[in-house]
């Protein structure tokens, strides 16, 4: 019963989350300069289509993912122009869209329904594969897997450690400091949420060429956009906490799969939607830390200083576990 | 949009302009459409001709679109009171999905020592309360919780799919063997009344144009929806007045999950006849899109209800005649919203920018 290799579950676990990693990656940086692409879900599609498609008629996998990103930086885009240069909701016009990219998808990716088309395979790295334990678990992917290792800590490195990413976080926080500047922080909003279209554009050429290969209706990317917009929040518009909780959710997948084969009683369809009560209950938990770690502490008698240390410890606890959300986030900034 | 102060040619511009935009919105859509279709590789006009023919080709055919129009009506009025209070219910297609399971719940159980009428009445009851709950625990989760509704009401979509794929397969599967035609056909007397001739359903077109009614009488008329709007204007100035924002977002969510609740309850009994893995037909989706395509104005609402539910019931055959997907519909419904949400986007931006060279021409007056 309990034969798990935990070997290749880790392994599997890194490679489950390489697309819901890099979309959440991509949304992490489109947040931080302070828009909401509200899109995702019908973009990963939308991209995860058009990179079978054209690796299934080019027979080039870089054109597919190339193409992918394109088409996600595209459909990003139209969200940062209407609401930067056209004063609309991003939650309207990111929803509107992400009802059409998938129908757009579902309708122009219908005649490559169910084709057996190229796919990415494992490139393992020669001498590190080689290392006990490590290797195997690291070293044996496919190209988007280690994209998707690379991009935290690219992401990561741009956001905290360089002065474009202090620019990049200015505008997201105090866009009207940032124009006093001499910021334009249209422009930066615009720029950054293309970069973070093409990531989550990677995201689904990852899913249709690499971890769900093919296309169909459904293709089984459907809800891992949604995924990808809470794990932001559940980051704390972190990159490396965005990652951590990526893993987290791709472990809780992998452990839905073996559950299934050990509880076969329990139907499919509540391993199905487990994920989202989950999403639930972390954002619930979230803020409920927050509310907890903005509450001040109450004065109390000496008595209770075991109780106040207890409390200060948890408060900690909980400044690590949250983050803010950018202070200008999803209101841009117009100036006079 | 702009307030008719000046004599009636600023009106007539007014309107003309609204018109003009109306059109180039038609046109972008249609050019933007027919770049897709060929695309797909379908002839576009072959397209647009059997979704014209398969909406209004037919009397039969247009009591489709009514069928799909009365859901849909139902939805966008309940979201009225969502977006009033400047909510995204996008839980909504949940909230149809859990009243859809509360009156086939209420429909399953001893129904046929009772006559069908009271069952009717009992199980549209029980729907609104179903569609109701499920919006509160959204509501609840928004309020109390901190959860952003578009989050919780997602989640509790795919929750409410779970559960309707869990009742199929599990308790409510059929004798034999499960599968994803749904549950057991009701039988006949519980069918929703049709009128033979016309195949319209009286109670369904009731319901929706009731529903139209209502929204239109609370949101105007009465405490209930002014207190919405001054709510979703400015919650904090609400505050002020004494207003609870938390519960007056709860009482619109319960409504809107009401009408959804409904909205189900016409999918079972109407429409499919029993519970199917797809009652809720993505009408809360598309309702949402409704809803802001007719700019939040109920007026417009059964209008583009209308044009929505035809494109939908247009499309259903595309797959067969042209081997397309009939997603076509969703598409141009997608890209209708947004052209409009770009036309009002540049009207106001021309608008600043007139705004803008106005004031930077005084300057040198100054």
């Amino acid at each position: 019963m309990l034969d798990i290799n935990i070997t290749i579950m880790l392994a599997s676990v890194l490679a489950g989350a390489a697309p819901v990693l890099l979309a959440t990656l991509g949304e992490t940086i489109t947040e931080r300069a302070g828009i909401v692409n509200l899109s995702l879900d019908g973009s990963i599609l939308l991209s995860a289509m058009t990179a079978f498609v054209v690796a299934y008629n080019t027979k080039s996998l870089v054109l597919g993912f190339a193409a992918a990103a394109l088409v996600g930086g595209l459909v990003a885009m139209i969200v940062a122009i209407f609401s930067i240069y056209l004063g609309q909701s991003q939650v309207a016009v990111g929803f509107v869209l992400t009802l059409m990219t998938r129908d757009l998808a579902y309708f122009l990716g219908n005649s490559y329904a169910r084709l057996q088309g190229p796919q990415a395979t494992p490139v393992p790295i020669p001498f590190l594969e080689n290392f006990p334990f490590i290797g195997p678990i690291f070293f044996t992917h496919s190209l988007p897997v280690y994209i998707s290792l690379f991009a935290i800590f690219a992401c990561w490195w741009y956001l905290f450690r360089t002065p474009m990413g202090l620019t990049l976080r200015s505008v997201g926080e105090h866009p009207a400091a940032a124009y006093a500047r001499g910021v334009n922080p249209g422009m930066h909003q615009l720029w950054y949420t293309l970069c973070g279209g093409l990531l989550v554009g990677l995201a689904g050429a990852t899913f249709s060429l690499a971890i769900k290969p093919g296309w169909g209706r459904p293709q089984g990317a459907e809800g891992t956009g949604w995924i990808a917009l809470a794990l932001v929040i559940f980051g704390g518009w972190h990159p490396i906490r965005a990652a951590f909780g990526a893993y987290l959710f791709s472990f809780l997948q992998v452990i839905g799969i073996y559950l299934q084969g050990w509880l076969p009683s329990v139907p499919t369809q509540v391993f199905q939607v487990a994920p989202f009560p989950l999403m639930i209950f972390t954002l619930l938990t979230i803020s409920y830390a927050q509310k907890a770690s903005e509450r001040g502490l109450p004065a109390e008698t000496a008595k209770q200083t075991g109780r106040i240390e207890r409390r200060a410890r948890l408060k900690r606890l909980l400044r690590v576990l949250t983050g803010n959300a950018p202070a200008a986030l999803g209101r841009p900034f117009r100036p006079e | 949009m702009t307030s008719s102060s000046g004599p009636g040619s600023s009106k007539t511009r007014h309107i003309l302009g609204r018109f003009r935009q109306t059109a180039v919105s038609l046109l972008a859509v249609f050019i933007f459409t027919t770049l897709v279709l060929y695309l797909a590789g379908a002839p576009p006009f072959a397209a647009y001709y059997h979704i014209f023919m398969g909406s209004l080709g037919s009397w039969i055919k247009f009591s489709h679109v009514i069928k799909a129009w009365i859901p849909l009506t139902l939805c966008a009025c309940g979201l009225l009171y969502t977006f009033r209070i400047g909510l995204w219910n996008i839980g909504i297609e949940g909230q149809v999905m859990m009243g859809a399971v509360f009156a086939t719940a209420l429909l399953r159980t001893g129904v046929e020592d009772g006559s069908p009428a009271i069952s009717f009445f009992l199980a549209f009851l029980a729907a609104i309360m179903g569609g109701a709950i499920w919006a509160a625990i959204a509501g609840w989760l928004k309020t109390r919780g901190n959860v952003h509704e578009i989050f919780a009401g997602l989640g509790m979509n795919f929750v409410a799919q779970g559960i309707i794929l869990w009742l199929i397969f599990g308790p409510w599967k059929r004798p034999g063997v499960a599968s994803m035609s749904g549950t057991e056909l009701f039988p006949d007397n519980l069918w929703l009344f049709y009128l033979p001739d016309l195949r319209l359903s009286p109670i369904g077109l009731t319901m929706a144009l009731a529903a139209l009614g209502v929204t239109t009488l609370m949101l105007r008329y009465t405490r209930i929806g002014l207190n919405l709007k001054a709510i979703g204007a400015n919650p904090r100035a609400a505050v002020l007045f004494g207003l609870k924002p938390g519960q007056y977002m709860l009482l619109a969510m319960a409504f809107a999950g009401g009408f959804a609740g409904l909205a189900g309850a016409f999918q079972v009994t109407g429409v499919y006849h029993r519970l199917i893995p797809s009652i809720s037909s993505n009408y809360g989706y598309l309702a949402l899109m409704v809803v802001m395509l007719a700019n939040f104005n109920i007026w417009l609402v059964p209008v583009v209800a209308l044009f929505f539910a035809g494109l939908n019931v247009g499309s259903i055959q595309l797959p067969i005649v042209l081997q397309v997907d009939s997603s076509l519909a969703g598409v141009i419904q997608g890209a209708l919203v947004l052209t409009v949400l770009a036309a009002h986007g540049f009207h106001g931006w021309r608008k600043q920018s007139q705004i803008k060279t106005l004031s930077e021409g005084a300057v040198p007056n100054a």
